[in-house]
């Protein structure tokens, strides 16, 4: 079904398909989701309605313009009306016309929300996701309590199986949009709103704020990764667990660091004294594909930078600036890599 | 009965003692002259376009490279906020009603507005709101959750500085100005035609006008009592918006929306009407289902007031409220369907002549259909899921805003300074002026609905590089400076032809309407006889190709008519056919919506300070400009004997 959906709009959509090609990007052309694909075909349905009529229109404006231009300017006399040729247009261009394509958009539109309701197969997994100012806190959910966890600013995903998200806020309004995937759902207080996620494909998908939410808007994303249902149930696995132990003296020093400079009363790593609920949960920090919820990619050097200056990077986040002495932020840095 | 004469008979010295307005600061800061106010309106709402372009003109700065640092992200958020609400409250809608004021009574035949005072009120209240509104940028502390201002963001706990009071009381203050000036145009509609203007004569653009304003009566106050909760909030610790203590953050939604769809058409449906009009007399024939497009502009607003949800379809609404909701965003297309129809056929089956004014006409068209379309396209649910809240929302806003609205202003530019300056502006220039404009808006807006495709979302103050968005957002930024050199050029054009213009005479385009009779600028009095009108394009009778010219084909009386000078007066008549003439007497020159103005603003600062006494102060004024204004005399000139003189109304 899906298959064949992306097939017919791979055909229809071959003007628009050029704009898929972008590496890194969050096109929502590139038909990676179940249920975004079913979007996408509708709105390739009515995008190419839409330049049809804009197209059409304005040959007409064209034509019309230059069909009987009046050589003596505005001095000429008056063109008579005929009422019949008037009512034939309105009639048939204004009514007619108009009718018959949004009907055919309303019911391919209704026909659509029906189809992307709801899975077709049970939910590989629950998630709860929560936005906060600004950054994403997923919590899985499991039926053996012992067995959820939380993890921040990255979700996984088994490829061909639905994934549920519920999803609230811890402030103000925020939207999860995962463009390559599906469509948007706001987080909004006092609301619970929920959003079924399917990939076709594996992938590393973008997802992000797309309600605007203050001063940092622009730098609330979340790593969507879509991989074998294999990997993904070996990822729930590490995700479980707490975090290792420091391995030698300067990882050691680091957590000791980490434990006695503040970063515990914001932060939570699993295993160790560090219970802070203010930022994210940085248990498996190392596993995740960016820092800052999408500010840069999670390199040490960057997590170094991060650490001294998100103010400077993420100017407006809650994320202080870390006056450390070098020798404490080269083991923090060597402590928090352990964290995978 | 009434003193009958000929316009050139007529004792036009008399009515111009009695009309104009006396020279002097007084003069100046009472007057109710219609033309007046109208002149200012444009003034001040174009002002308002060119600081909000400008405010553009640095977030396009900020967003033509990933990762630009030369605003920061609160300013950027502050700028993208103060455009919107520029653009769309002290702008959009105040040069409509610029044009709306000038030239009403002189396309109806009458001497004034139906409420000259409350149409000064109207303008010094717009006026003060905006220069209450640019106080904030003073403080650096202009609102900064958009245009839309959504909650909880908007209230204290996450936003404690005066930017949100800024909004909130800003609006409340402007949507006096917005209110008032609806009903003078709604009592102005149906009262003041003269004689044989009926209903089914009216310029297109009144009925777009019309439709704007009962849209305005209705919408507005959703907005005024969601301004006025979000205030009771954030300063006096009611609770409407704040789920912690019981509010509902769904219910500024809901407000914000139910007016805030509908004043997309208050911005829009005059602006059609124009271009209706003007259309028409560079096709050299009567507009193509006249019946039919003014009664679009009605259904429109009115089917405005139930597609609100569409800007809430990723809020978790409920199946059947997005099934009926969809529904009524793709039926709205229809009326603006048959809008298109009628103006291409006008076109398609008249001799077009290409002034100005027409280049801009063809130009809205398009850009029209452009805007129109890709609504439609977010009429779909699912895949509004995907486009809304993108850049796709961006393109498609600004093809709507720039394409209806600013499109059809600079159309009604061209066409009606030259009444109102008396002299016409380069046509040379106004190709250029249109150029510009026309591929500006194309390169700027067309590029953002693939931004928004390849998933930028909006209001981000700066984006990544490599992931497909460089393209796109350097060409917006270059076409935004396209068009606004196009907007520079504008300028000069009209600063150049205030001096340098060639006269324009009573009716440079040989248009059809009763403006056109007038000479260019037209006398403090309007009209000096009372006109009676027996067609749709009175200008045009007798002059159709085909028609045996006949003495029955003049159905209109221009140039004689009733005089009418005891004092200020004009023609009122019945609401439909215009039949039943009785002359009415109209109020001088006051200064009391001044100071009724000033008062509100005093009450608006010293609420925003905190400043009590300045509230104090406030309705004090109030009270005594009410007072002054009402209290009840004798109309300057009319003698009491005349039964239709009436106190101060």
């Amino acid at each position: 079904m899906a298959r064949a959906d992306a097939v017919s709009l791979s055909l229809v959509g071959a003007g628009l398909a050029i704009l898929s090609g972008c590496e890194g990007g969050a096109s929502t052309l590139t038909n990676s989701g179940v249920s975004g694909t079913r979007e996408t075909l509708l709105g390739a349905f009515l995008l190419i309605v839409a330049a049809a009529v804009v197209v059409v229109i304005g040959a007409l404006v064209l034509i019309a313009a230059f069909r009987h231009r009046e050589p003596h300017g505005v001095e000429a006399g008056i063109e008579p009306t005929r009422a019949a040729v008037d009512r034939r247009w309105i009639l048939i261009g204004g009514i007619l016309i108009p009718v018959a394509v949004l009907a055919t958009a309303y019911v391919f539109t209704v026909g659509t929300l029906d189809a992307v309701a709801s899975p077709g197969h049970p939910y590989a997994a629950s998630v709860t996701l929560t936005g906060h100012q600004w950054w994403w806190e997923a919590v899985y959910q499991d039926s053996e309590p012992a067995h959820s966890f939380t993890a921040a600013n990255e979700v996984h995903l088994p490829v061909g199986e639905p994934v549920y998200f519920g999803v609230q806020t811890a402030d103000v309004i925020h939207s999860f949009w995962v463009p390559e995937l599906a469509g948007k759902i706001e987080l909004i207080p006092g609301r619970q709103n929920s959003l079924w996620l399917e990939a076709r494909v594996p992938g590393v998908f973008v997802g992000l704020c797309s309600q605007y939410c203050g001063t940092q808007h622009a730098h609330m994303r979340i790593t969507v990764v879509a991989e074998s249902p294999d990997a993904f149930h070996g990822w729930l696995a590490r995700q479980r667990e707490s975090a290792p132990a420091p391995a030698d003296s300067t990882q050691a020093a680091g957590q000791q660091v980490f434990l006695t400079r503040g970063c515990a009363s914001c932060h939570t790593i699993r295993g160790t004294g560090a219970g802070g609920a203010m930022g994210p949960d940085l248990t498996h920090l190392a596993s995740r594909h960016m820092l800052g919820a999408g500010a840069m990619p999670n390199t040490p050097p960057n997590l170094m930078a991060w650490i001294q200056d998100a103010q400077g990077i993420k100017p407006g986040s809650d994320m202080p600036r870390m006056d450390l002495p070098p020798r404490e932020l080269e083991a923090l840095v060597a402590y928090l890599e352990t964290l995978r | 009965m009434e003193m009958q004469s000929t316009v050139s008979d007529a004792p036009t010295e008399t009515l111009r003692r009695i009309w104009e307005t006396p020279s002097g600061i007084y003069g100046q800061l009472a007057t109710v002259d219609h033309k007046t106010i109208g002149k200012r309106y444009l003034v001040t709402a174009f002002l308002f376009l060119l600081i909000g372009g400008l405010e553009a003109g640095i977030m396009r700065a900020q967003l033509t490279r990933p990762g630009e640092h030369l605003v920061t992200p609160e300013v950027y958020n502050q700028l993208f906020s103060m455009h919107g609400m520029t653009m769309m409250f002290w702008y959009a809608s105040p040069i409509l009603s610029g044009f709306s004021n000038y030239l009403w009574p002189l396309m109806i035949g009458a001497r004034d507005m139906a409420y000259p005072r409350v149409n000064a009120l109207s303008y010094w209240t717009f006026l003060l709101s905006g220069i209450f509104l640019y106080t904030s940028p003073f403080l650096g502390q202009s609102p900064n959750d958009g245009w839309f201002a959504y909650a909880p963001y908007s209230l204290g706990l996450y936003n404690a500085g005066l930017n949100m009071d800024f909004y909130a009381l800003g609006l409340i203050f402007l949507g006096i100005s917005t209110t008032v000036g609806a009903i003078n145009f709604i009592g102005t509609l149906i009262n003041m035609r003269c004689p044989g203007l009926s209903m089914s004569r009216l310029p297109v653009f009144m009925y777009g006008t019309l439709s704007a304003s009962l849209s305005i009566v209705f919408a507005l106050p959703a907005l005024t009592v969601a301004c006025t909760f979000l205030f009771l909030e954030r300063r006096f610790g009611m609770h409407f918006f704040a789920v912690e203590h019981g509010g509902s953050a769904m219910l500024w939604q809901h407000l914000f929306w139910m007016f805030g769809h509908p004043w997309v058409y208050v911005v829009v449906l005059p602006a059609m009407g124009m271009v209706s009009d003007i259309i028409p007399v560079f096709s050299r024939r009567p507009l193509v289902g006249y019946g039919f497009v003014a009664g679009s502009t009605i259904a429109t607003g009115v089917i405005g007031f139930a597609v609100w949800i569409h800007h809430m379809f990723a809020t978790g609404v409920p199946m059947m409220a997005m099934t009926v909701f969809s529904g009524f965003s793709f039926l709205i297309a229809i009326p603006s369907g048959i809008a298109v129809s009628a103006w291409i056929a006008t076109i398609w089956t008249g001799r077009p002549v290409f002034k100005t004014p027409m280049l801009f006409s063809l130009g809205f068209i398009v850009v029209f259909v452009i805007g129109g379309v890709s609504g439609v396209v977010t009429a779909a649910v699912p895949y509004d899921w995907q486009v809304s809240d993108s850049y796709f929302i961006v393109a498609h806003i600004h093809y709507v805003l720039v394409g209806i609205n600013v499109f059809a202003v600079m159309a009604a530019l061209y066409f009606w300074l030259p009444k109102i300056t008396g002299r016409l502006l380069s046509e040379r220039l106004g190709r250029w002026n249109f150029w510009m404009m026309f591929v500006g808006v194309n390169i700027a807006f067309f590029p953002m609905h693939v931004a928004g495709i390849l998933g930028m979302a909006r209001r981000v103050y700066t984006y990544p590089a490599g992931v497909g968005l460089e393209t796109v957002n350097l060409a917006t930024t270059v076409g935004a400076a396209i068009f606004a050199v196009g907007i520079l050029v504008f300028v000069v054009n009209f600063l150049w032809s205030i001096r340098r213009g060639a006269l324009a005479g009573p009716n440079p385009w040989d248009a059809a309407t009763l403006e056109w009779t007038t000479s260019s600028p037209p006398p403090p009095y309007n009209f000096a006889v009372i006109p009676t009108v027996g067609s749709r394009d009175p200008l045009w009778e007798g002059r159709v190709i085909g028609e045996a010219p006949s003495a029955l084909a003049l159905r209109s009386t221009l140039f004689s008519g009733p005089v009418l000078d005891h004092g200020r007066q004009t023609m009122t008549t019945s609401a439909i056919d215009a039949a039943q003439p009785v002359p009415q007497s109209m109020p001088a020159d006051s200064p009391w919506p001044l100071i009724l103005a000033l008062a509100i603003a005093a009450t608006c600062y010293g609420l925003l300070f905190g400043a009590w006494w300045l509230v104090g102060v406030g309705i004090a004024g109030t009270i005594v400009a009410l007072a002054g204004w009402l209290w009840p005399t004798a109309l300057a000139g009319t003698p009491q004997s005349d039964p239709v003189t009436v106190g101060a109304r």
